[in-house]
């Protein structure tokens, strides 16, 4: 009997190990880098940017059969919602088995440029998509890391900007949106009144905890990675920055407790519903519609300083939010690829995508254009082109997001439920996040 | 000979696909997964995992190490979901068992609360979870209008999505989500219960109650050792309704062990360190199951004698 | 095959026994659809209403959601897939696990244990690392022989029916083990063979079993997530899945994301009332020694 067992152990570990070892390889035999065996075909596989995926295609096919009359390549598109596109990415990465060209959250640029999946836009390649001077530099930025040759070209920008409700400010007599995050607070104290609150925060949500803390320790002058890309979250200016935003429920009491736990947008409907004077928000126009605002009864204003006036490493107000294009470098359609990223980054069709999606073209090109000077768009443009900087970009920015995202989460949490949130406590919850980032 | 051949080839033919199909789906991949443990698989090297180095026991000892923050929050983290399951098993087990045998005689409407009941089970988890996580919410969620605005039981609204509250309302959903499963399970388990048996307990003059402690309890332990096991893995490893109801970053007390694993595989791409964490549950499973089985068994076996 | 309900119980029920069971129901009831009507009114909300507090009684009220949801995602062409999916993956798992649950039950061999314990260990690792290793394998089985797995639904009802397996295996032999063997024996007696026996007997006998285990295997099949995320496209890709595409870049359409659980829950409870008379044909009473 026991014999037996051992035989068959033996025979299914042997089998296993045959297919893994096959498995392994036949990954790897596929990833060396591409070429042109397939130059009539390409797959596209494009983030969810519009109001829903049928939206996508309709607004993504007509460009793409433009792009089959100039070339004679017929692009297959695939729209890939949020929730799968990483998840989908890492399964083509690890098995070699992906489209040719994708779309990627800019945030994510480091960490898949890590994998070696994406080729690298050196200056030949550059030169082949008409250069590197066309992009908007700070969105450039954010396709990579610092040093090394981009892994993506933004395609689609975005930038936080400040949202004010003109009746509310109108009713409490302030005359213009703050500048300063101490006017937030004042103007914030007084809206607050009667159920409505100065501001609302999605203080559920990991990622926008991630946002605002970075630009406040940006304007306290520090950075969560130093320069070689270790982990720097507990510095004093920091736990300031942390500290300034988790205030925002805790002791300025400008934002409502129940904001600790939105992670749905709850805060956009809270502002467009009139709950919250102010939301800080990336280009918010056609979410505050569908939830019932019209654009007259909104403003947008750049996100506060710490000091009217800030200059240098002081004056960032926002994160470089967007999406950036990537190529596949084991795609069998090298040259129709970048045909194709030179085509999806030409002038006209920046102004098309990004007019329709409302976003910002990060091709200096497409800038002038009138669709992109409505009064919001011109102040998120403005604070893109002048001070917004990419979030850190390492390959471990993702462990960033979930450990300091959850720690804020929890001292929102705190802060909601009445505890006092101290510099101590603040400090205490970075260290403990940074204590558990991988060592590199 | 060649009849004799074919009796004891006969059960090995039998299991042939199922075995084919394990060792295809479930075997070999798990193998990979152990073999994964061992290596130093990065974001920087799953292109090409054949070439990632090997890591020895790296990923097991910093899993391990309590002292560091990582083994801390992963050893909280094993508590939470432990705690987390038999809440959850138990009760659902309770309800499951309770609505079975309440409902094992015909009365009107049977028919109807029957499906009633499997309900939760056929609405997609997605969904279901989100509507949860809204009844939840502290403004604006029916849990706190009842509780607090209509019974007047609580002097302030409490937030169930963070801080403490969040374990009960984690345990809450995932009781909703499984007990119809139990229900299904032990109603079928119920029909195999021969009506003499209740007629002869009946003629001795047992009441229902001593009935059901006496001859239906009793006769479902079969389907109970093999359904309180199964809840039990897949509670421990459920996915799903924290990652809906929390998101990404589960709060302190409600952070079970998969979403934690999720996070140092996927969400940070370490391969390695995410199988090694895995591996440590497989263990700790087996060796649960293990004694579970033998207990079980044994009292099976002395029941039966 | 279909017998008559059995006779209600002979023994008579007490008061508390039926006070008990009522109450116990009605506050069943209430937990397993307090969700549900959460569910269908928020389904009938415009969307800027959704996340407004709670009322009982909604005051705002539209059906539109109903029809948006065809449009938002395609939603119908999800369905089928999901359809054809799990269906097939029900199927074929039953199949399997019988005969696999009749050889455990019925012989003794070598390796009865090993198989059954081997079975249930794959329920202790965590599906998420499963994921890689089987989409890297499909990948190489495509390469190596044509065959696409991924991004196929072949693929994913090959993954699915193996899911359900290891339980639905467990479950059979259970009943299947309560089961009286002479009842086989009588069947080999009169000149079937052991696979006659299995199906003139024993699959009869263990209808409510084999039910409850086919529900199951379709509802893993039905609600799967991870592995629908990585392992379909556009084509391919199931409800479970395509219910997020209703949380979208610029809104979150949750009236429709309702409305649309809604709409694609309603054959599956259907199929469970019709179902559910199969789960209680037992083995009549008489039949048994």
């Amino acid at each position: 009997m026991r014999t037996y067992h051992r035989a068959v152990a033996a025979t299914a570990i042997a089998a296993a190990m045959a297919l893994t070892a096959s498995a392994c390889g036949g990954g790897s035999s596929s990833n060396d880098s591409g070429g042109n065996s397939s130059p009539k075909t390409l797959t596209y596989w494009a983030s969810n940017q519009g109001t829903s995926l049928e939206n996508d295609k309709q607004v993504l096919e007509p460009e793409l059969k433009k792009f089959e009359q100039q070339t004679g390549i017929k692009v297959k598109l695939e729209v890939v919602p949020w929730s799968d596109l990483l998840n989908r990415i890492l399964a083509a990465a690890t098995s070699g088995q992906g489209p040719d060209v994708l779309n990627i959250g800019n945030t994510w640029s480091a960490s898949l440029q890590a994998t070696g999946a994406l080729l690298p836009f050196d200056a030949t390649t550059f030169s082949k998509i008409g250069g590197k001077d066309r992009f908007v530099s700070a969105a450039l930025a954010a396709a990579g890391a610092q040093g090394k040759d981009p892994a993506a070209v933004p395609l689609y920008s975005l930038a936080y900007g400040l949202y004010y409700n003109k009746k509310m400010f109108a009713d409490a007599g302030i005359a213009a949106p703050p500048t300063t995050w101490d006017e937030l607070v004042a103007d914030g104290k007084k809206l607050t009144k009667d159920g409505k609150y100065g501001l609302a925060v999605e203080g559920g949500n990991g990622s926008e905890n991630i946002h605002h803390a970075f630009v406040l320790a940006k304007q306290h002058g520090s950075d969560f990675f130093d320069a070689s890309g270790k982990a720097t979250f507990d510095t004093p200016e920091n736990v300031a920055a942390v500290k300034q935003y988790i205030d925002f429920i805790g002791k300025d009491k400008i934002a409502a407790p129940g904001n600790a736990e939105y992670a749905a947008n709850q805060s956009l409907a809270d502002f467009a519903t009139g709950k919250a004077g102010m939301l800080m928000w990336q280009a918010a126009a056609s979410s505050l519609k569908s939830h019932g605002m019209k654009p007259e009864d909104y403003g947008v204003a750049p996100v506060p300083f710490q000091t009217a006036g800030a200059t240098g490493a002081h004056a960032i107000n926002s994160m470089v939010a967007g999406i950036n294009l990537a190529v596949f470098k084991n795609t069998k359609n090298l040259d129709g690829s970048l045909k194709f990223v030179n085509f999806m980054t030409s002038a006209a069709e920046q102004k098309t995508l990004n007019a329709t999606y409302g976003s910002l073209p990060p091709v200096k090109d497409a800038q002038s254009d009138p669709a992109f000077s409505t009064p919001d768009l011109k102040t998120l443009a403005e604070v893109l082109a002048k001070s917004a900087a990419p979030l850190p970009q390492v390959p471990n920015e993702s462990q960033f997001e979930t450990l300091v995202g959850t720690a804020m989460k929890e001292l929102f949490a705190q802060a909601a439920s009445g505890k006092d949130v101290t510099t101590d406590s603040v400090k205490n919850a970075l260290t403990k996040a940074q204590q558990q980032m991988p060592a590199s | 000979m060649i009849a004799r051949l074919r009796r004891i080839g006969l059960p090995y033919l039998l299991l042939l696909p199922a075995l084919l199909l394990e060792l295809l789906i479930h075997l070999i991949p798990m193998i990979v997964g152990i073999v994964m443990s061992f290596k130093q698989l990065t974001q920087f090297f799953i292109r090409d995992w054949g070439a990632a180095p090997w890591a020895g026991l790296d990923n097991y000892r910093v899993a391990v190490d309590f002292d560091a923050p990582v083994g801390q929050a992963l050893l909280h983290s094993f508590w939470v979901t432990l705690c987390f399951t038999v809440l959850a098993v138990g009760l659902s087990w309770l309800l499951g068992t309770a609505a079975a045998i309440l409902m094992q005689d015909a009365f009107r409407g049977r028919g109807f609360l029957r499906a009633i009941f499997l309900v939760p089970y056929a609405l997609p988890v997605y969904a279901a979870v989100i509507t949860w996580s809204f009844m939840f919410q502290r403004d604006t969620g029916l849990i706190n209008h009842v509780i607090h605005d209509q019974l007047h039981l609580t002097s302030e609204r409490s937030f169930w999505l963070i801080g403490d509250n969040s374990f009960t309302a984690l345990v809450t959903v995932s009781v909703w989500r499984s007990w119809p499963f139990a229900f299904l399970c032990l109603m079928a388990g119920l029909q195999n219960i021969p009506r003499e048996l209740y007629e002869a307990a009946s003629m001795d003059g047992a009441g229902v109650w001593q009935q059901i402690r006496r001859i239906t309890l009793p006769s479902l332990r079969p389907v109970n050792q093999v359904l309180v096991l199964v809840l039990f893995l897949w509670t421990f490893n459920d996915f799903n309704t924290p990652y809906v109801l929390f998101g990404r970053s589960a709060p302190e007390a409600a952070d079970l062990i998969s979403i934690h694993i999720y996070q140092s595989s996927f969400v940070t791409w370490n391969f390695g360190s995410g199988s090694a964490m895995s591996v440590l549950l497989l263990l700790f499973l087996l060796v649960v199951t293990a004694i579970y089985l033998l207990v079980t068994s044994r009292r099976r076996d002395a029941a039966d004698a | 095959m279909r017998k008559p309900p059995p006779p209600p119980s002979p023994m008579a029920q007490p008061k508390s026994f039926i006070w008990t069971r009522r109450i116990f129901l009605t506050l069943l009831t209430v937990f397993t659809l307090a969700p549900v009507y959460v569910m269908l009114s928020s389904s009938l909300k415009p969307l800027q209403d959704v996340q407004g507090s709670f009322r009982w009684i909604p005051s705002g009220f539209t059906f539109r959601p109903y029809i948006d949801i065809w449009h938002t995602v395609p939603l119908a062409k999800y369905f089928v897939n999901s359809v054809i999916v799990s269906v097939s993956a029900t199927v074929a798992s039953v199949a399997v696990a019988i005969f696999a649950a009749y050889a455990v039950s019925r012989y003794r061999f070598k390796g009865r244990k090993f198989f059954t314990v081997t079975v249930l260990s794959t329920q202790m690792f965590p599906g998420i690392l499963f994921l890689l290793p089987l989409f890297l394998i499909f990948v190489n089985i495509g390469n190596a022989t044509g065959i696409a797995l991924y991004g196929s639904r072949g693929g994913l009802i090959l993954t699915y029916l193996t899911f359900s397996l290891p339980f639905s295996i467990w479950m059979l032999v259970g009943y299947f083990d309560s089961i009286p063997r002479d009842l086989d024996e009588a069947a080999m007696v009169d000149g079937c063979g052991p696979l006659g026996a299995l199906f003139r007997v024993v699959v009869p006998a263990a209808v409510p079993g084999i039910v409850a285990v086919s529900v199951y295997a379709f509802m893993t099949a039905w609600g799967e997530v991870l592995f629908a995320s990585v392992m379909t496209n556009d084509t391919t890709r199931t409800l479970a899945v395509g219910l997020q595409g209703y949380a979208t870049q610029t809104d979150v359409y949750w009236n429709q994301v309702m409305a649309a659980s809604l709409v694609v829950s309603v054959p599956v409870v259907a199929g469970f009332l019709l179902l559910q008379r199969y789960l209680v044909v037992g083995l009549t009473a008489g039949a048994v020694k």
